[in-house]
Parts: C-alpha cells; sequence; structure tokens
C-alpha cells in the first residue's frame, strides 16, 4: 500500500512530531492552561493519523497497530478509573483529590493533585480510541484504489 | 456582538448546503463550516478551552469523512426527487412540535437568569474556591476533573462505547465473505 506524494511526505514528517509534542504539552499543561486530555489526545491521535495517511502502511503492520492502539485505549480507561479508585483505598471517596493526592503549589507543573495523571489517562484514551477508530474504518486504505 | 449572528448565519447556511449538496465532499466541508464557527464563538464567548477542543475535533472529523468519502462513494445517492406523500406527513409533525417547542421556551426563557450573569450558587463556590481547593490554575480543569470527575468519567465511558461499537461494526476478523469480495 503507497501512500501520497513527495511533497506531502516530507511535510508530514516535518510535521508530525511537532503535531505529537504539542499534543504531548497540552495534556501535561491541562491544569495550567486552556486545553486538557481530551484536546491533546485529540493532537496525538492527528499526528498518527497524519503519517498513516502521508505513508500508507502494510496489511501487516496496520494490524499490529489496530490492535495495539485498542489496547492502549483500555489501558487508559482503566488508569482513569484506577485513579479514581485510589480514593477508596486511602479511606475516602471516589475521585477524592486533595487529602489522597496532595494540591501542591499552585502554577507549578506537579500540582492539581489528581487533576494532571487524570489529564495523562485521558489523553491516552483518546488519542489510541481515536486513531483505532480512524485504522478501523479503513481509511488509509484509499490512497491504494489509484 | 455583531460578528456572533454572522457566524451563526454562515452556520445556517452552511448546515443547510450540507443537507442539500449531493457532493458528498462538498458537505463533509460544510460541515465543517458549521464546526469551525463554533469554535470561533466560542472565542468571542471567551472559552479557549471548549474552543481548543472545538478546533482540533473539527479539523479530525473532516479528515475521517474526507477519507471515508474518498474511499466510498462520491455522490448522495438517496436524495430523492420531488414532495411524497410520505414525506409530507413528517413535515406537519415536525412542523407542529416546533411551533409547540419554540412557545413553551418563549414562555421559560423569561425565567432564566440574562446572559452572562452566572447566579448559580455552585458556580460561583467553584470559581471562588477552585484554585484553593484543587491547586490547578485552570479554573474549568479544576471543574471538570475534581468537582465533576463523575462527569468525565460519564464522558470517557461514551468514547469507550463509541470507540467499541466502531470496532465491533468493522472488525475484520470473523466476518463472512459470502459476497466473494471480502477482506482485499
Amino acid at each position: 500500500m503507497r501512500g501520497m506524494s513527495p511533497i506531502v511526505q516530507v511535510i508530514a514528517r516535518l510535521l508530525a512530531g511537532m503535531l505529537f509534542l504539542f499534543g504531548t504539552y497540552v495534556v501535561l499543561h491541562g491544569h495550567l492552561t486552556p486545553g486538557g486530555g481530551f484536546a491533546g489526545g485529540v493532537l496525538i491521535a492527528a499526528a498518527f493519523i497524519l503519517m498513516s495517511l502521508a505513508f500508507g502502511s502494510v496489511e501487516h503492520a496496520e494490524r499490529n497497530s489496530y490492535t495495539l492502539s485498542s489496547v492502549v485505549e483500555s489501558l487508559g480507561g482503566i488508569l482513569f478509573v484506577s485513579l479514581a479508585l485510589a480514593g477508596y483505598v486511602a479511606g475516602t471517596f471516589f475521585f477524592q483529590n486533595a487529602s489522597v493526592y496532595g494540591v501542591g503549589s499552585p502554577l507549578a507543573l506537579i500540582s492539581g493533585g489528581i487533576i494532571l495523571p487524570a489529564n495523562i489517562a485521558i489523553g491516552i484514551k483518546v488519542g489510541a480510541g481515536l486513531f483505532a477508530m480512524f485504522l478501523a474504518l479503513g481509511a488509509s486504505r484509499f490512497v491504494m484504489k489509484d | 456582538m455583531i460578528e456572533l449572528y454572522v457566524l451563526l448565519a454562515a452556520m445556517l447556511v452552511a448546515a443547510l448546503a450540507a443537507i442539500e449538496i449531493k457532493d458528498l465532499l462538498a458537505a463533509a466541508v460544510s460541515l465543517g463550516i458549521v464546526g469551525f464557527s463554533v469554535s470561533i464563538i466560542f472565542m468571542l464567548l471567551q472559552a479557549p478551552d471548549l474552543a481548543i477542543v472545538q478546533i482540533v475535533v473539527e479539523t479530525l472529523t473532516v479528515v475521517f469523512f474526507a477519507a471515508v468519502i474518498l474511499r466510498t462513494t462520491n455522490t448522495d445517492t438517496t436524495l430523492a426527487g420531488g414532495l411524497k406523500r410520505e414525506v409530507v406527513f413528517p413535515a406537519v409533525v415536525y412542523v407542529a412540535f416546533g411551533i409547540i417547542f419554540m412557545f413553551l421556551v418563549g414562555r421559560a426563557l423569561p425565567e432564566l437568569p440574562s446572559f452572562g450573569s452566572p447566579t448559580m450558587l455552585v458556580a460561583r463556590e467553584y470559581i471562588a474556591l477552585g484554585l484553593e481547593k484543587t491547586g490547578a490554575a485552570n479554573v474549568v480543569a479544576a471543574i471538570i476533573l475534581d468537582f465533576r470527575g463523575y462527569d468525565t468519567l460519564g464522558e470517557a465511558t461514551v468514547l469507550f462505547t463509541a470507540v467499541v461499537g466502531v470496532l465491533t461494526i468493522m472488525r475484520r476478523a470473523g466476518r463472512k465473505e459470502h459476497t466473494g469480495e471480502g477482506k482485499s
């Protein structure tokens, strides 16, 4: 399965890393600036989708990343729920934040207690889930038609 | 606020165009106009969190639509020409329901607080104590992941259900190849 033209491939190679980095930034700074796990996760998925559209893929590699991304999506969901369940372990409530995780100093990167790890979990979940959806819809296969 | 109404009018035109155009790629682009206009409206209403989510999701949605449309078919063949009898009855029902709904909304809207004046006690509490109780500088993140964590869990469940649904419908393993095309 072949990809798109060399122009698209060069630009995609330049852009995908930046897109992934920006998505990670949006996820990690969700508690400080606008953004968060969902927006950052979509950006991360967009980086993978860009590479997949530009370069195409071979059948078995596509099946492998399909399986891997659906597994990673479930792992992100499990991470999110277990972050919430840590409140029970500590003897308080579901989604208990301050007394379990500690609040930290405002405006520091490590602050906000549960919010930073929960954003990371949601980012993993959304990114992997959208990429799995993209692969399942078979959208990267249209380049094979011509 | 004039730019708000310009954007709303553009959204209406683009939504109607998306319904009526027979070229599916153009319809997807029209849907993109609706989504990006919503994003700009969120910016004008000073909600950058929502604007960021809307703009990235809309971009990805247009890419999804374009990729799938380019792979399958390009023209909408479901549009029937002319006004048929089975179209008239639903149209009458829709219009009647719309009139009733507008009447009830017209009665209910004056009871709501005016635009831009948050009078809810809960919201006031969140804004005043968000930084102190959660340590997060972004009050939106503080609300959706701390005060309203259950809502976000439900949202994550919705996304999980959507992904599971797509993966189930579009799966390749275990599909019967009765038409002979199957996996190509």
